[in-house]
């Protein structure tokens, strides 16, 4: 494998006179490039190539004047629940309360169906204290998925856990 | 008649270009690697198909473990350092210069209240890790993480903000953290997710 001179080292000549021994100018580069490989090796194995991603969100300022009125028949409320369940109604008046799920077939398909019906859909997102902080990231990726433009994450108020509470019974 | 033998090459072979690269490849891999840093909870963070990379630099992450604790990381040494002494300043603890030195280099995240802070930074290295950390205060009356906030905002100005939470740490949990925020006018900040694991 190393790179040893070919024309053996010089000095044999048939003249007989005493020559300085010429030394070959190649080197033996195994080590060095056993080196090389380790190290390359111990590289890639350790390089942490995926960076991890990030959803940026922006939320409204506190302190701003009124929120902004809107038609309650083009609100859709989702409530994330325990156990990754997803409530939802539209409206505020006497709402019909649905309970759905993160799969496809679930809170991809309702929204989808929502915003074909509701051209102007505002999504109003809640989370219940019992929820997981992953439910909040699916369903604003759900968002993402889907391309609701508009959508807020807002606090659950009173109303909505009586709701809750009357599907859960 | 002579026998006609192959021709027998020399095993030897040159080893140079090969030898090239490989150097290019280790010295390509030495200067990209960042090493993982030693967290001091794992974070298993939830999915998402966000296809934006966190910037390498300015970012404040605030840590979320799975049991609702709190942590605070942030780059660069010399602005650490700084804001370690702001808020010292502020909490009246005077650290020093091996305090904030100690502050400065540690590359993970840190979960000590400010109050416990000095006793933690004068641990060695090893037996750092080994200490429970019990996260960054949230609460609405004692609320350090607001101030580690402001800050670090008022110390690097182009800070970007992120939560990296874990995919089962509770909602009132985060819900605190981006009350913080806003409370403290950061109206824009990132959620650190993963790659979608295709289905």
């Amino acid at each position: 494998m190393s790179e040893i001179s070919q024309e053996g080292g010089g000095g044999k000549k048939k003249g007989g006179k005493i020559r300085a021994k010429k030394t070959s100018t190649r080197i033996d580069m195994t080590p060095m490039v056993d080196l090389a490989f380790l190290l390359l090796t111990f590289f890639v194995l350790t390089a942490t190539l995926n960076k991890p991603q990030t959803m940026e969100i922006t939320m409204p300022e506190e302190d701003e004047k009124e929120p902004p009125k809107v038609n309650e028949k083009h609100v859709l409320t989702l409530v994330m629940g325990k156990n990754d369940k997803i409530y939802w109604y539209i409206g505020i008046t006497d709402p019909e309360v649905k309970v759905t799920n993160f799969s496809n077939t679930g809170i991809r398909k309702l929204l989808l169906e929502k915003k074909r019906d509701i051209p102007k859909l505002i999504v109003l997102i809640k989370s219940l204290d019992e929820s997981k902080y992953k439910n909040m990231v699916d369903i604003l990726d759900e968002m993402n998925i889907n391309s609701i433009q508009r959508y807020a994450i807002v606090d659950v108020t009173k109303v909505d856990k009586e709701l809750i509470k009357d599907v859960q019974l | 008649m002579a026998k006609v033998r192959p021709h027998r090459s020399s095993p030897t072979l040159d080893m140079t270009p090969m030898v090239d690269l490989a150097f290019l490849l280790v010295t390509f891999f030495m200067l990209t690697t960042k090493f993982a840093t030693d967290e001091p909870v794992p974070v298993d963070t939830p999915s998402s198909v966000s296809e934006i990379k966190i910037p390498d630099t300015d970012v404040l992450t605030i840590m979320v473990s799975k049991d609702g604790l709190v942590f605070f990381n942030m780059d660069g040494q010399y602005n650490r350092a700084d804001v370690l002494q702001k808020m010292g300043t502020r909490y009246g603890v005077t650290f020093d210069q091996t305090e904030q030195h100690a502050f400065a280099v540690i590359a993970s995240s840190i979960g000590v209240p400010i109050a416990s802070m000095k006793q933690y930074l004068d641990l060695g290295a090893e037996e750092r890790k080994l200490v429970r950390q019990e996260g960054i205060p949230i609460d609405s009356l004692h609320n350090e993480l607001a101030d580690w906030v402001l800050e670090s905002r008022l110390t690097n100005r182009r800070l970007r903000i992120a939560i990296k939470g874990d995919r089962d740490a509770d909602f009132p949990t985060i819900k605190k953290v981006i009350k913080t925020l806003i409370d403290r006018k950061v109206n824009r900040f990132n959620l650190i997710t993963n790659m979608e694991k295709p289905a």
